[in-house]
């Protein structure tokens, strides 16, 4: 029975306004709560009702859109997808998603993320156009199951802040665009591995994660990035020896 | 974006991976547990005759080079990235280093290989 009883938790937020503040601060604030409330609507709490400059992103609040990704406890999470009860009696500390730049206290600036995003070219590269007479293109389900939880990606970044590649360096492509190269290139309407060689061979693509897997731990959506990018290591490597042109199933547009 | 040679380096290091994980364990026990604590296997097992007569037969000599070769490809690569984890700069000169010291315990096993 979920317990319908107001308690308080002590949340922490990180507090920066850098046209104002030299540096980052903590500010607690006591805040009551219901079982059914989320670290989000703890933050909602504290700006409606006690502070109104703490500044953070949300939308859904339910696991879809993916903007409310922060460090709770020092573990990047969703809030509106981690609960106050379970941190309860101890006190909850938010900070913003690692590996970021700050914008303002929770917000941090994705823009480098997009940039990344962008080279992995996330779309279908066929080798010739369909045109819309031609209608749809079945795919059995072992097709549909090849590229399936990749595409279940919300571009949330918790998986930027768990890597610790993207924290030594940011040129790194990183786990969600490479798990995005990885669900266009394994989907059998598409042939754009040469538009996509590029960027997975580099030093800055697949070749700078060790491996580590923290990013599919993190991920709130059971999308694998580090089996995606260890696939594409493969890839590279046959690219590379120059073995991969007789293997790609489908062909290539170029 | 310049492609990478970490391919090469990859290869040998998944090779190896693959290899210490398969036979690794079981060399440590036959070498270092079960011939001297003198149990499971013949007290002559790694006598000098045997060895030699494994180092001088081809097959002794290729099972030999690529354990050996491979497993200091293996670890290596994996102490360079170790390195660049614990936030080490390693630039060319570290994987010069590295992949150098590989390289040289390959030749010159497979030169003493060849002269036995």
């Amino acid at each position: 029975m979920p317990d319908a009883t107001t308690r308080t938790i002590e949340i922490e937020c990180f507090r920066y306004d850098p046209e104002t503040d030299a540096k980052p601060r903590f500010q607690r604030y006591q805040v009551p709560f219901t079982d059914d409330m989320s670290v989000l609507q703890g933050l909602q709490y504290i700006k409606d009702h006690l502070d109104g400059s703490l500044t953070f992103r949300w939308s859904c609040r339910m696991a879809i859109c993916g903007s409310c990704g922060k460090m709770i406890n020092g573990v990047p999470q969703l809030s509106c997808h981690s609960f106050l009860r379970d941190y309860y009696p101890r006190r909850v500390r938010v900070e913003p998603l690692n590996h970021f730049p700050v914008i303002r206290d929770l917000v941090i600036d994705q823009s480098g993320f997009l940039d990344h995003l962008e080279t992995v070219k996330p779309y279908l590269i066929p080798k010739e156009e369909q045109p819309l007479a031609a209608g749809p293109q079945r795919q059995t389900p072992l097709q549909m199951d090849r590229y399936y939880q990749y595409s279940q990606c919300i571009n949330c970044l918790l998986c930027y802040s768990a890597c610790p590649q993207f924290g030594l360096n940011p040129d790194f492509t990183g786990p969600a665009a490479l798990a995005l190269l990885h669900r266009y290139n394994a989907d059998s309407r598409d042939q754009g591995w040469s538009a996509r060689r590029e960027v997975t061979n580099a030093e800055e693509g697949v070749w700078s994660c060790t491996l580590v897997g923290y990013c599919s731990e993190v991920c709130p959506k059971g999308v694998d990035p580090a089996h995606a990018i260890n696939q594409n290591k493969v890839n590279s490597t046959l690219d590379y020896f120059g073995i991969l042109k007789f293997l790609l199933p489908r062909g290539d547009a170029k | 974006m310049k492609g990478s040679n970490e391919p090469v380096f990859w290869s040998l290091f998944g090779a190896g991976g693959v290899l210490s994980a398969l036979i690794g364990p079981v060399l440590i026990l036959i070498t270092g547990i079960a011939v001297p604590l003198g149990f499971l296997l013949p007290e002559d097992t790694l006598s000098h005759a045997n060895v030699l007569a494994f180092v001088q037969h081809p097959l002794g000599k290729l099972a030999l080079l690529t354990v050996i070769a491979l497993f200091l490809f293996h670890g290596c690569h994996r102490m360079l990235h170790s390195l660049h984890d614990l936030g080490f700069r390693t630039g060319t000169r570290a994987a010069f280093g590295f992949y150098g010291f590989a390289t040289l315990g390959t030749v010159m096993t497979a030169l003493l290989l060849l002269i036995w």
